[in-house]
């Protein structure tokens, strides 16, 4: 596999892997004969909106998902893998979006899970943290200590953990999952590097992210799925992102770029000092409202503990908020008191923190006002259903009904889930942390006109991103965030993406310790 | 309330009614099994006999419901059960109290019991399983303090509770049904039972969403204690006496009920119209072994058996819904 011909050489890539009309029924047609094909060192970027197809897709070369129609061949051989352990043996993985590692276990028995080096049954300490510390070497992650348990990572550094793992053994096909979700800039180069290297040694990729840039930077090709079908395969180069874009979803969809910046209102919120530890030191700026305040930083420059800080969901150490009155201290001490002051929390992980999984999009839209839905205690179910019904409208929620249990939602449609629940509270102050994570293209264009809308009633929003392109396009200023300080606030106008990205470094930079060992300790 | 109205959601309402109705095609076949077998089984006396024996297990497993739904679990309900009805003994026995204001003084030792299990695992954050394992030793030994370790006989002061009024049935079935009924609304209906179902599911979402979960939590360990006292009541009624070995493993009963009414040791779904269905199978059939004449031995494979396909049954079934 060493020797195959580089993309950009004469002779054609030979093909890894082929699929035949291949397709899945559930209750329905989810995929319906997709062709196509996949060369031995080259990124397949797959893309298309949540419930398009791509995730059954790659679940069926992975092994996760018996295809109900079409075949698979694999170099040449038929390929039906009935397990993703049968996957696997023939050098076939698939990074999921959903993390799957132990978070008691350190980070090197998680990348060897299933292959500890071991003597007698006893597990060998030094072999096994050497061969960590060399997989992790490889997308760049050496400053970690591999004896660290997994729990004490962030998501972005577990993600890491993830790929390196997958990378364990042999690989010649690679299926990654939105694999930049949870990444920062500097970490999405590290990951664009290791897959160079991984296509050098003849790896095919198959490569899923609703980050469009980043597949102008990574894939050779693209495959865009719609309903189930294929409708494009076309080499990257031929492709603006616009192009990919339109086949997609079938309209354009507006950047927003050069919009003006919104009419800043009184002041809603001021924050004063806040610092937690090392990961928020003395943080200070305030929000207005009708304004729309993003907050720039890499993983772990403490943009997520800010906002819990500011909802009271963590202690400060010190610091303190205020209202529009610059005298009076904002009490706000746990999320029952924050709720109370009208600031809500879209938190960054909504499966986790954020939904109640199987209950239906009624519950979960009216959790933070069941107040509003109830009179000395008792639901008034009629009134409730009213309600969800005219934010499900609003919201354009894709389900069968308000009963519909919201673990059977897309990404997208979850998100507007949680985002109902803080509409009907109807809070002044809306903290949103990563609120487009895993959304797709469609459903994010929806996500955005709710916060227009919010902040063109007079609400403040402050929202916190990972791609910048985002911030850029979505608020009137960005805080950038370096090693636990907000370094500069830019007014929109002001910012270019390398001028963003400067600042959120700029810390790293002057500081002595490494931002790893920030983010471990 | 004619019909069960189980938790929240229309595909929760299905679930918990195909909980029902399976549970109702389980004690048909159980009951046809025993008539079959015993021609003493099928007769009114043998109805009337179970129908006056579940009120103390059928409240207590109320309380359980709700524990269990908050994703807690109770072992202290047996000796909570001694416990209170110990201290409503020597209040009708030594203070000449009236049983009104004995029950009440029961229900409010379970109170007492059931908050402190609540505030000391939500205090320090503990299992419930550990709290509530620890009080089960100390309140059965504070049952066997307040007694003497001696059976008292109350007598005809208390055995109204458990004495035929109409239809051969007793003043405690009745209190039972009642308050079956009254807890299944308050969980289906209730702001309290919406939150409830909350942090079963997914406590720390509740958190974030503005709900604290923590009083909450004490509340319905309260509640578990204060059902657990009454349960207590009904079964000294039953003996006539406040014996401190009453309600000795009541806890795994209660537990077994709940779990066989298709209530999820994980939290967050649950029913407690189904809790009752779970009580009358368990009574079905010990009754009805005990009618057909199985040894004790036999009885206790037999139930633990029963238990085990229960919930096997209930979770095949949630996750063939899941699936779908």
């Amino acid at each position: 596999m060493s020797t195959v011909p580089r993309a950009t050489g004469a002779a054609p890539l030979p093909v890894l892997l082929q699929g035949r009309g291949i397709g899945k029924t559930y209750a329905t047609p989810v995929l319906a004969g997709v062709d196509f094909e996949l060369h031995a060192g080259e990124v397949l970027a797959l893309t298309g909106e949540n419930g398009a197809g791509k995730s059954t897709l790659s679940k069926i070369v992975a092994g996760l998902v018996q295809p109900t129609g079409g075949t698979l061949t694999l170099a040449g051989v038929p390929y039906a893998p009935a397990s993703r352990k049968d996957a696997e043996k023939l050098g076939v993985r698939m990074v999921m979006q959903e993390l799957s590692l132990v978070p008691t276990l350190s980070v090197a028995e998680n990348l060897l899970l299933g292959r500890l080096p071991q003597r007698f049954g006893f597990i060998r300490g030094d072999a096994l943290n050497e061969a960590a510390a060399r997989q992790m070497a490889l997308i760049g992650l050496q400053d970690i200590d591999p004896r660290l348990p997994v729990s004490a990572l962030g998501v972005g550094y577990q993600q890491m953990v993830e790929i390196a793992r997958s990378l364990v053994g042999e690989c010649r096909l690679l299926i990654l999952d939105e694999p930049t979700a949870t990444l920062t800039s500097r970490e999405t180069a590290h990951l664009f590097q290791q897959i160079e290297l991984l296509k050098a040694r003849g790896v095919a990729i198959v490569y899923i992210s609703h980050r469009l840039d980043e597949l102008q930077q990574v894939a050779d090709r693209v495959m865009v799925l719609r309903d189930g079908r294929r409708i494009d395969t076309r080499a990257m180069r031929d492709l603006t992102q616009a192009d990919i874009v339109r086949s997609m979803v079938g309209r354009d969809v507006h950047e927003g770029l050069d919009r003006e910046r919104r009419p800043a209102g009184p002041v809603a919120l001021r924050v004063r000092n806040m610092t937690r530890g090392t990961s928020v030191r003395d943080v200070g700026f305030d929000l207005h409202r009708g304004e729309v305040m993003g907050l720039a930083g890499l993983v772990g420059s403490g943009r997520t503990e800010l906002l819990r800080l500011i909802y009271g969901a963590d202690r400060q150490d010190s610091g303190f908020l205020q209202g529009n009155e610059p005298k009076l201290a904002l009490d706000v001490n746990s999320p029952v008191q924050a709720v109370r002051a009208g600031i809500g929390l879209v938190t960054e992980d909504r499966k986790s923190q954020g939904l109640l999984l199987p209950q239906s999009i009624r519950v979960n839209a009216t959790l933070a006002n069941l107040g509003a839905v109830s009179r000395g205690g008792w639901l008034r179910r009629d009134v409730e259903r009213d309600e969800v019904e005219r934010l499900r409208e609003l919201l354009r929620v894709r389900s069968d009904s308000i009963e519909q249990p919201v673990d059977q939602l897309s990404g997208g449609n979850q998100q507007k889930v949680v985002f109902a629940r803080w509409l009907h509270r109807d809070c002044d102050i809306l903290l949103l942390d990563e609120p487009t994570r895993g959304v797709d293209i469609g459903a994010r264009a929806d996500i955005y006109a709710q916060m227009d809308k919010l902040a063109a009633a007079g609400k403040a929003l402050l929202m916190v991103s990972s791609d910048l392109r985002e911030l850029m396009s979505v608020c009137d200023r960005i805080g950038v965030m370096s090693v636990g300080r907000l370094v500069r606030i830019f007014e929109r106008g002001q910012w270019t993406e390398q001028l963003l990205l400067e600042a959120a470094f700029s810390a790293y930079a002057a500081a002595e310790k490494p931002a790893r060992e920030e983010q471990t300790a | 309330m004619s019909s069960p109205q189980p938790v929240t959601t229309r595909a929760a309402l299905t679930s918990a009614l195909g909980t029902v109705a399976g549970l109702m095609v389980a004690l048909a076949l159980m009951i046809g099994f025993f008539s079959w077998q015993s021609e003493y089984f099928f007769t009114a006396d043998t109805f009337i006999t179970i129908a006056n024996d579940i009120p103390a297990v059928a409240v207590t497993a109320v309380g359980m419901t709700f524990v269990l739904i908050i994703a807690g679990i109770d072992l202290s309900v047996g000796s909570t059960m001694a416990l209170a009805a110990a201290v409503a003994g020597i209040a009708m026995l030594q203070w000449h109290w009236p049983l009104l204001p004995a029950t009440f003084l029961a229900m409010a030792v379970g109170v007492g019991v059931g908050a402190i299990n609540g505030a000391v695992t939500v205090a320090w954050r503990l299992p419930s399983f550990i709290v509530t394992l620890g009080m089960l030793e100390m309140a059965r030994g504070a049952a066997y303090l307040a007694t003497d370790s001696r059976t008292q006989y109350i007598g005809g002061k208390i055995d109204w509770l458990g004495k035929p009024i109409v239809l051969g049935l007793s003043p405690q079935f009745f209190i039972a049904i009642a308050i079956v009924a009254v807890a299944q609304v308050v969980l289906t209906r209730t702001v309290f039972g919406r939150s409830l179902i909350g942090i079963g599911t997914n406590e720390e979402a509740m958190r974030l969403a503005g709900v604290d979960p923590r009083p909450l939590k004490v509340i319905v360990f309260a509640l578990a204690g204060l059902l657990a006292g009454l349960g207590g009541v009904f079964l000294s009624s039953r003996l006539e006496a406040a014996d401190p070995n009453a309600g000795t493993g009541a806890e795994l009963v209660v537990i077994a009920s709940v779990v066989i009414g298709g209530t999820s040791l994980m939290g967050g779904r649950g029913s407690v119209a189904s809790t009752f269905f779970g009580v009358l199978v368990i009574s079905v059939l010990e009754a009805g072994l005990a009618q057909i004449g199985a040894s004790e031995p036999t009885k206790r494979i037999i139930t633990g058996f029963v238990i085990i396909i229960a919930v096997v049954l209930d979770t095949l079934r949630e996750r063939r819904k899941k699936r779908a």
